[in-house]
């Protein structure tokens, strides 16, 4: 009985301490993308090759997302308000909602499940297949060359595809509450012109997604740099890769929040 | 002899962990020369070639190339070094997002300021060294076995390197691009003046195109010498590796306790 908690102490010690290293491995790991992206800033078009695979890619399923995000929003949110005479504020409810948190943090999800994994299972393949060893052995650095242009690829794109998941989304309100319900499009579209704030909500809905973007993209290089070379390594670096990023994702959130809307009415 | 060395291997040793690799390695290898390094799986032959490449860093002893101790360079000085080295990997690891002529000018555009049209021509030149000229715009995932090797060949001469590693460059190929891959490593070696090494099992194809040969076991230099020296060689090991010897110095048995023990018939024995 002793035997087996001193062991399972033994076990939780042992996975905190390695927790631990890898935390600082992947700080470390994060300081060196940022050391050697001068190439992605010299040569640009390294970026924007990339933004092609992770933003453009990535576009289908946040336009189709943010539609269907938006007509929930427009619908639950007619139902509740209504009970109170306040279907007016519908749009106000539908734009706030998405650009403070869920056009920031849905997106990121999504971006997370699309492009982390796909970038985490690419880097890790070309490990496996020593692409990056081959790399090296032609002394060309594989994280200025391979891992900073997909590491700014993705801080670049989660802005953009947060914005446009929100715009989809207000229009996604405005379809089923204006066009189907029939809520009055002028009090629809002033409500909103009139509540969101240019400063408090949508450049805080900006922020949130940078975070998010840095948070998503640099997981995915790290795990993927880091996958054992083998066929379970990088299926496990790419599970990882999405379970961490969505934590990350809904743990900064609170933070960010926390700090954002403190205080604000 | 040393004054013509590009590759000086001196008294090298290596370690994972406690597991000891190589243990007081000596080489010399001349410029111009083809040297095979053969051994058993795990030997430590990769190893060797990461460690020439400074991949990895020796627990004692080290590497001189050109001149210059491997493992005290920077890493930019390391850099500049290996734009002097090539190497073939196993299966060719050619970037499987880049087409067979932008793989073979990668280091060109990476290293070099050339112009773009004289990018092509040599990227023709090298593609044609290696027969593949007319396969410069297929991808990696249309190419055969072979085929992949000889780019990834073609890629390694890019900047005309003053060495080659070749890391099992037979592996899996059918007859005839053994052959193939066999003659151009001979011939290339030939052309460009470089030095080759050839980490490989095969021991008749390697035999018929190496100036020289060394065996690793047990982490030393178990046998070297030339081709002929090999064949006729009546060393234990040499002998086994060479004719394929079941049984001999490396032996067919996993070290174990007595069979009889094993399957507990000790104590009928009558």
């Amino acid at each position: 009985m002793f035997r087996h908690a001193l062991s399972a102490i033994q076990n939780i010690g042992h996975r905190v301490i390695e927790g631990m290293w890898r935390l600082g491995h992947a700080s470390r790991f994060f300081i060196l993308v940022l050391l050697k992206s001068g190439t992605s800033l010299r040569r640009f078009g390294l970026v924007i090759r990339e933004l092609y695979f992770t933003g453009v890619l990535s576009l289908i399923i946040i336009v189709v997302s943010g539609l269907f995000v938006g007509m929930v929003l427009g619908l639950q949110g007619y139902e509740t308000l209504q009970k109170y005479g306040s279907e007016s504020a519908v749009g106000t409810l539908v734009a706030l909602s998405l650009v403070r948190e869920l056009g920031p943090v849905v997106a990121a999800l999504l971006f997370a499940s699309r492009a982390g994994s796909a970038i985490t299972a690419e880097i890790g393949l070309m490990k496996a297949t020593e692409q990056l060893a081959a790399m090296g052995m032609m002394a060309v650095d594989p994280v200025s060359r391979v891992v900073a242009p997909r590491f700014w690829s993705g801080v670049i794109s989660m802005p953009l595809l947060a914005a446009i998941f929100s715009v989809m989304g207000v229009y996604g309100g405005y379809l089923v509450t204006v066009v189907f319900i029939g809520v009055d499009e002028g009090t629809y579209w002033s409500q909103m012109q009139s509540a969101v704030d240019f400063r408090f909500d949508i450049l805080n809905g900006f922020i949130k997604s940078c975070f998010f973007g840095v948070a998503v993209t640099a997981i995915a290089v790290f795990e993927g740099y880091d996958a054992p070379p083998t066929a379970e390594g990088v299926s496990g670096a790419t599970t990882r890769t999405v379970v961490s990023s969505s934590l990350v994702i809904l743990g900064l959130d609170f933070i960010l929040t926390a700090f954002m809307f403190r205080g604000v009415s | 002899m040393t004054s013509e060395s590009l590759i000086e291997v001196n008294n090298l040793s290596f370690s994972y962990d406690t597991r000891p690799i190589l243990n007081g390695v000596n080489m010399r290898m001349q410029r111009g020369q083809v040297v095979a390094i053969m051994g058993g799986s795990g030997s430590g032959k990769t190893t060797l070639l990461r460690l020439i490449s400074g991949a990895i860093q020796p627990t004692s002893g080290h590497v001189k190339f050109a001149g210059e101790v491997v493992h005290e360079l920077s890493r930019d000085a390391l850099f500049r070094l290996r734009r002097k080295m090539g190497m073939l990997f196993q299966f060719g690891a050619l970037f499987t997002d880049l087409s067979v002529y932008d793989n073979v000018a990668f280091q060109m555009r990476e290293h070099t300021n050339l112009p773009e049209s004289m990018i092509r021509d040599l990227v023709l030149m090298k593609l044609h060294a290696v027969g593949l000229r007319g396969a410069h715009h297929l991808m990696p995932n249309e190419l055969s076995g072979g085929m992949a090797r000889r780019v990834a060949l073609a890629r390694s001469i890019a900047l005309d390197p003053m060495l080659i590693m070749y890391d099992e460059p037979f592996t899996g190929l059918d007859p005839i691009s053994l052959s193939v891959i066999g003659n151009l490593i001979r011939r290339l070696t030939d052309a460009l003046g470089m030095t080759s090494i050839v980490v490989t099992h095969d021991v008749q194809e390697s035999l018929k195109i190496v100036d020289y040969v060394y065996f690793i076991a047990d982490g030393v230099i178990a046998a070297h010498g030339t081709p002929k020296e090999v064949r006729e060689s009546v060393a234990p090991f040499v002998h086994q590796f060479v004719h394929g010897e079941e049984d001999g110095p490396v032996p067919f048995h996993y070290p174990a306790q007595s069979y009889e023990k094993d399957l507990e018939l000790e104590d009928c024995r009558v």
